[in-house]
């Protein structure tokens, strides 16, 4: 059933062997990457309309199933391979995600702070 | 061309070559258009960023709870999840070079991809109706920019479906079209990528709030 990720060395004119390879995947490889995406979109929304449970744990078990459901998706349908054009879609990843983190918590924490110290301002009485 | 240095008596004769090797056309695009997607990568992240600060800035307007519609939300992103995977079938068809199979794959993509683009454009049309619309707090400024965002990259994949299938009619599977349909693949999971993040973080956590 699976095809062969190197069918397409047949077209470009290449002279060193190396043809530009087109990613795909095989029908397994999107049915089980849309059947994992179904269950894990599936039970967040559930877990939100029906609260079975408290919302922390609710909040923490959501964003647990948007990381599977993302790591899912970059390997079914994205095709994330740790080899793939030298390791350089890899490490290109790698670094977004480091400069993301750093942009996202460093955001979060600065801006926190600066709501804290906003607050008393937004008192009428204490303006002049 | 190539030099070579003058070999002393008893030395090997060396080679330098200093050529530009021939590399197949198209041969860097992929690996071009990923570091597009991380650099998109980075759009999207500000903007979780400024929503993630600014959303729960209400200014004694509409929150999340009085808002959000889950099953329109979950309606949304069954569309955007069905059309990743008529995606993927086209991109089967392409790799087994049947050029019908890919037209009516792409064209079934094009059709849950207008759905999405349908449905988001309801919601906000409501929301604007009910007067919570971006100009309310700094909240709704918020997700209208994010959810904005993304449907916008969402109409432009589209226009660029569209494209693709008057491509492959006219000229069939060419080396060219592959690639570019290859990269249109990246892009559309890509944006199903970061629907999860916005189902998650904005309208589920939303509720929660």
């Amino acid at each position: 059933m699976s095809h062969d990720p190197h069918a397409h060395e047949d077209h470009g004119d290449h002279g060193h062997g190396h043809g530009v390879e087109i990613p795909h995947g095989s029908m397994r490889d999107y049915v089980i990457g849309f059947v994992l995406s179904v269950i894990l979109t599936a039970i967040p929304f559930y877990l939100v309309m029906e609260r079975p449970f408290s919302n922390g744990v609710t909040a923490a078990a959501i964003m647990g199933f948007a990381v599977i459901q993302i790591l899912v998706h970059m390997v079914y349908f994205l095709h994330l391979k740790p080899s793939a054009e030298g390791g350089w879609t890899m490490t290109a990843l790698v670094f977004t995600i480091i400069v993301v983190a750093i942009m996202l918590s460093g955001s979060l924490w600065v801006m926190y702070h600066l709501n804290a110290n906003m607050m008393p301002m937004m008192d009428p009485s204490q303006l002049p | 061309m190539s030099t070579t240095t003058i070999p002393a008596a008893d030395e090997p004769v060396r080679f330098y070559d200093l050529d530009e090797h021939p590399h197949p056309e198209g041969y860097s695009t992929m690996l071009g258009f990923w570091i597009y997607l991380m650099s998109d990568c980075l759009i999207f992240a500000i903007l979780f960023a400024c929503y993630a600060v600014l959303g729960g800035n209400f200014a004694g307007g509409p929150g999340p709870k009085d808002l959000f519609d889950l099953p329109l939300v979950a309606l949304n992103t069954a569309m955007l999840l069905f059309s990743s995977i008529t995606y993927g079938f086209a991109m089967l068809g392409m790799a087994k070079g049947n050029k019908n199979q890919v037209l009516i794959w792409l064209a079934i993509t094009l059709v849950f991809g207008g759905c999405f683009l349908g449905i988001e454009l309801y919601e906000f049309s409501e929301l604007i109706h009910e007067g919570a619309g971006p100009w309310r707090s700094a909240f709704l400024s918020s997700f209208f920019t994010l959810v904005g965002t993304h449907g916008l990259h969402v109409t432009f994949g589209s226009i660029w479906l569209i494209t693709l299938m008057v491509q492959v009619a006219r000229f069939g599977l060419t080396a060219a079209n592959q690639r570019r349909l290859a990269c249109l693949s990246l892009f559309w999971h890509f944006l199903d990528v970061i629907w999860i993040g916005v189902f998650t973080f904005v309208y589920l956590m939303g509720m929660l709030r």
